[in-house]
């Protein structure tokens, strides 16, 4: 932590600030690209506006800001247009158009800013970088306090855009998920389109040149992305991504401080690194989000397919008892029906063991009382759905079976009273096995519930 | 999830799957012979010295020519390749655009044009990290084929996570490739940021990766393209028949045994080959242009995918000729934006001018299409006018009724300038006649085509009316819209269906009030 010994709010303050600000700036527009399967804009439009800036200061003669943000704010639109229109008049994939536009724009640009290059330093490398290291460097006076002018521009395009979200909510979201919903209702979707790609355009340009066009392209996509992989709601979608954005340009900053300091160099560049930590998080959003998380489903999934051959295991038990047999079943004999693995199903006999369902005399199985308890009812499950289908459902009976072992794992007693009755309580199953009748005492014990 | 499988099914079958796009059989062979050469070419390219090469002009080079138009020496050297470097330059980036072409053909028509602006930001990591190793561990960093091997391993871990993201998650594609892209490249960025301050060595060379140095090639660059460029070109040409079935249905390959998950690694092996070589060459945001544009250019010429290629690889060689000369001719116009400059033309020229999907040509069909309807709404108007007012149609031959211009306002909601146009355009055809002030009448021709017309307009009718169980009031806008496009075949399948025989029954009445449907016209004498 020694970097951060250096760490002055005067320099390091500002610096943060202003990726905060661009950070939250482009996420709010960001959610809406992602939503609308343009998450490519960004990245489109901030390489894109190069022969503006080069036209606004050929026009102007000069590197003023205003004629090179509206030169750029212009080029950035059109880019967006132009991909429309040679989607819909060429029939060109979406993507394709895009790349099309941005790299020809791109391309026109860097001849036009070679034309300028004796006059003028405009570096490309400026534009894909920026520098917010610079940014506490470059202030203006506003009411007597020394506000670095990037700070100043960006919480004026975060305000923009967080009062266009919050005033055009309701449309943005029928008109980004639903576009002929919104136009029956009243308003055309393509102003939407086009608003927010004045907006967007407006703030890549606005980013740009303070914090480099990295950092805008990532939190264009990243802190959306990850925010929709932890909810399904939009508003929340957007509260979260402006917090993890928020989170990722602080993390950024520190990141850029500390890591290098660990392999024995000096800092490193920060739009970058919140680029590399918006990054980190969303992995772990990916990885353990609530519901969409990848990890959080394979355990569910795991978890499921664990009860599902532990019960299975207790009902293979059950029949091998009702045929007659009285010494069990072996492990290997339960891994052979069952198909599963070695491992897994010693497991799943140990997990069994421990929970007092099934007793192991040798390599014999057996099930114990409250293990048959279980196994009945399942088994009823099982006959009492083949019944169903056979009679209700007109299902052929070879066919029953598989259906009935799947419908098992998830019918409780409840359910098993209405198949009862809807059935006339029968006695046998259309195989013409016995179907037994409910446990006495009280519901489903144990592992079912799990 | 349901949802989610149609609907991405849908957005995969939408495209030119269903399209008449067959598969060249006869060509096989030949693109066997082909791939077979371009292998032998690439390995003696790679390997070979450089064979006939001139001496290296030293005195002249690409950047410091000051002249300001050239000379006609200088138009022939460039053109016929006699400067050196001009020659290793327009031979680098003809052999550069034409592999990236073919490759990005593929990835074009499996919506992933973008593939290729991911990858090659992704592979910024790698090229700073092998930097920092190399020269770390004490090797030279600026060596290129560790520079390649570090770009490679990063760019490949960029698809790697797309397709991870794509599959694993309920993300669509466009963040997938938005986040690999924005998050190699920043992690790229930073690393730089740190090899800036190393004491060995500077990041000067590095930067070639991001935005090219294409006028200062060398033999070796040139080389190393070409070898490239013809392994893609012949795994492109070796691999055709399965590349094609993966682009068009993923789903029937697999079900006919091909190996969709490796050929998907291979293609995007050949787009991560493709960039990184061309990254040096072109730079990063040119090397996307390439893979892009010369692909979706050829799209508008052709609905067959081996000419598709072709196509592509042609054009994406002619860009790169004409730029990488265009670069070297003028002195102050940059190679790798001249390049894309030229292919952006070609788009343009292709997506106006192009034989298959060209604006033009589907322009040119719809107003031959809005013509013939306009003509035969009119020729139908011209026969049910007198119908409706006489009662009867007179004979064609001797006396066809005239109609008066205002009448045959009132049929349709067109100006009077739209008919006239239109009475205009059949009177030169010889189907109208004008029968002076404002007044024309069918001829002989004219008499015939309306008959016919209306006879397969009310058939249509009676179809919907008897087989479609559609009200009569409602089914004269649907037959309007139909009756354009029925097939001869179509008219006879209803014929038997309504039992009109075509002689006997003749024209069939309206089914919704006209005056006199009692009366039934002759039956032209060709109803088709």
């Amino acid at each position: 932590m020694s970097a951060l010994s250096g760490w002055s709010w005067a320099l390091d303050g500002w610096i943060v600030a202003a990726g905060v600000l661009c950070a939250v700036a482009s996420t709010l527009l960001g959610n809406f690209l992602v939503l609308r399967k343009m998450s490519m804009l960004g990245d489109a439009i901030t390489h894109a506006i190069l022969p503006g800036l080069a036209v606004a200061f050929f026009l102007s003669d000069s590197r003023s800001s205003i004629p090179m943000f509206l030169g750029a704010v212009i080029v950035g639109v059109l880019t967006a247009m132009f991909t429309e229109w040679i989607r819909g008049i060429g029939k060109v994939d979406e993507g394709a158009s895009m790349g099309v536009v941005f790299t020809s724009l791109f391309a026109l640009g860097l001849v036009m800013i070679v034309q300028a290059a004796d006059h003028v330093d405009l570096d490309p490398g400026c534009v894909l970088y920026g520098a917010i290291e610079l940014t506490p460097l470059d202030t203006w006076d506003i009411a007597g306090y020394e506000i670095p002018r990037a700070v100043a521009t960006l919480s004026i395009v975060a305000t923009i855009n967080l009062l266009f979200v919050v005033l055009f909510l309701k449309e943005l979201k029928i008109s980004s998920f639903d576009p002929a919903l919104a136009t029956t209702a009243g308003f055309h979707a393509g102003w939407m389109h086009y608003m927010l790609m004045v907006l967007v355009a407006v703030t890549a340009v606005a980013s740009f040149e303070s914090v480099g066009n990295i950092l805008v392209v990532a939190m264009f996509v990243v802190p959306p992305a990850a925010a929709y992989m932890l909810t399904d709601r939009l508003s929340w979608m957007l509260v979260i991504s402006v917090v993890l954005a928020g989170l990722s340009a602080v993390l950024g900053h520190v990141g850029a401080l500390v890591v290098p300091e660990a392999f024995g160099y000096r800092s490193t560049t920060t739009a970058g690194m919140m680029a590399v930590a918006a990054g980190a998080i969303f992995v772990l959003a990916a990885a353990f989000g609530p519901r969409h998380g990848v990890v959080v489903r394979m355990a569910r999934q795991r978890m499921l397919s664990w009860r599902i051959l532990a019960e299975d295991v207790i009902a293979l038990l059950y029949r091998s008892e009702e045929q007659g047999g009285t010494t069990g079943l072996s492990r290997a004999e339960l891994q052979l029906r069952l198909l599963s693995s070695r491992t897994w199903t010693e497991l799943v006999l140990a997990w069994l063991r421990l929970r007092d369902m099934v007793t192991r005399s040798g390599d014999r199985h057996r099930l114990t009382e409250q293990g048959m308890a279980l196994a009945t009812e399942l088994v009823r499950s099982h006959r009492l759905w083949e019944e169903y289908l056979v009679s209700r459902a007109g299902v052929t009976v070879e066919r029953t079976h598989e259906k009935a072992e799947q419908l098992e794992h998830f019918t409780d007693s409840r359910l098993r009273g209405r198949l009862d009755e809807e059935t006339q309580t029968p006695r046998v199953d259309p195989h013409g096995k016995a179907i037994p009748s409910e446990p006495a005492g009280k519901g489903p014990v144990g592992s079912a519930s799990e | 999830m349901n949802v989610v499988n149609a609907d991405e099914r849908r957005q995969r079958a939408l495209p030119p799957v269903r399209g008449p796009m067959r598969a060249e059989r006869s060509g096989r062979g030949l693109w066997h012979c082909a791939a077979v050469v371009s292998i032998a070419l690439g390995l003696w390219l790679a390997s070979g010295d450089e064979c006939g090469a001139e001496p290296v002009d030293t005195h002249r080079t690409i950047t410091d020519r000051s002249v300001e138009w050239p000379t006609g020496k200088q138009w022939s050297r460039v053109l016929l390749l006699k400067d050196y470097n001009s020659r290793v330059v327009i031979v680098g980036t003809t052999l550069l655009g034409c592999a990236a072409g073919m490759v990005g053909s593929f990835t074009l028509l499996r919506r992933r044009a973008l593939m290729g602006d991911a990858l090659s930001h992704a592979a910024l990591p790698g090229i700073a990290l092998a930097f920092i190793v190399a020269t770390v561990l004490g090797g030279d960093g600026k060596s290129l084929p560790i520079l390649l091997g570090g770009a490679t391993v990063s760019g490949l871990l960029g698809v790697g996570a797309i397709l991870l993201i794509r599959n694993l998650t309920r993300l669509k594609e466009d963040a997938a490739l938005g986040i690999v892209l924005s998050v190699f490249f920043g992690a790229g960025v930073a690393l730089m940021g740190v090899i800036q301050q190393m004491e060995t060595g500077h990041a000067a060379g590095l930067e070639a990766f991001i935005y090219g140095k294409t006028a200062s090639m060398g033999a070796g660059d040139a080389r190393l393209i070409g070898g490239a460029a013809f392994f893609c070109v012949a795994v492109c040409l070796l691999l055709m028949k399965e590349l094609k079935l993966l682009c068009f249905d993923e789903e029937f390959a697999g079900s006919r045994g091909m190996p969709v998950l490796r050929l998907d690694m291979a293609l995007m092996g050949l787009v991560v080959l493709v960039s990184i070589i061309g990254l040096q060459a072109v730079g990063l945001v040119l090397m996307v242009a390439l893979l892009v544009i010369p692909a979706a250019a050829a799209r508008f010429w052709t609905e067959r995918m081996g000419r598709m290629v072709l196509i592509a690889a042609v054009l994406g060689a002619a860009g790169g000729m004409l730029g990488a000369a265009t670069s070297a001719l003028f002195s102050k116009l940059p190679s790798g934006a001249m390049i894309v400059l030229v292919c952006a033309l070609f788009f343009v020229a292709s997506m106006f001018a192009g034989s298959a999907r060209g604006v033009l040509l589907r322009w040119w069909r719809r107003i031959r299409l809005n013509r013939g309807v306009d003509r035969q709404h009119l020729l139908r108007a011209m026969y049910e006018i007198p119908e409706f007012s006489a009662g009867e149609m007179p004979d064609a031959t001797d006396s066809p009724a005239a109609v008066s211009v205002g009448d045959l306002l009132t049929m349709r909601s067109w100006s009077r300038r739209r008919l006239r146009r239109e009475i205009r355009r059949a009177v030169r055809e010889n189907l109208l006649r004008r029968c002076g002030d404002d007044r024309v009448g069918l001829t002989g021709a004219g008499f015939e085509q309306a008959a016919r017309l209306t006879r397969q307009h009310r058939l249509w009718e009676l179809y919907l009316i008897t087989h479609a169980e559609i009200a009569p009031s409602r089914v004269d806008r649907d037959a309007d819209a139909i009756e354009h496009v029925l097939e001869p075949e179509v008219v006879a399948e209803l014929e038997r269906l309504l039992e009109q025989g075509r002689g006997a029954a003749g024209l069939p009445a309206s089914p919704h009030g006209l005056a006199g449907s009692t009366a039934s016209p002759p039956a032209p004498a060709e109803a088709k």
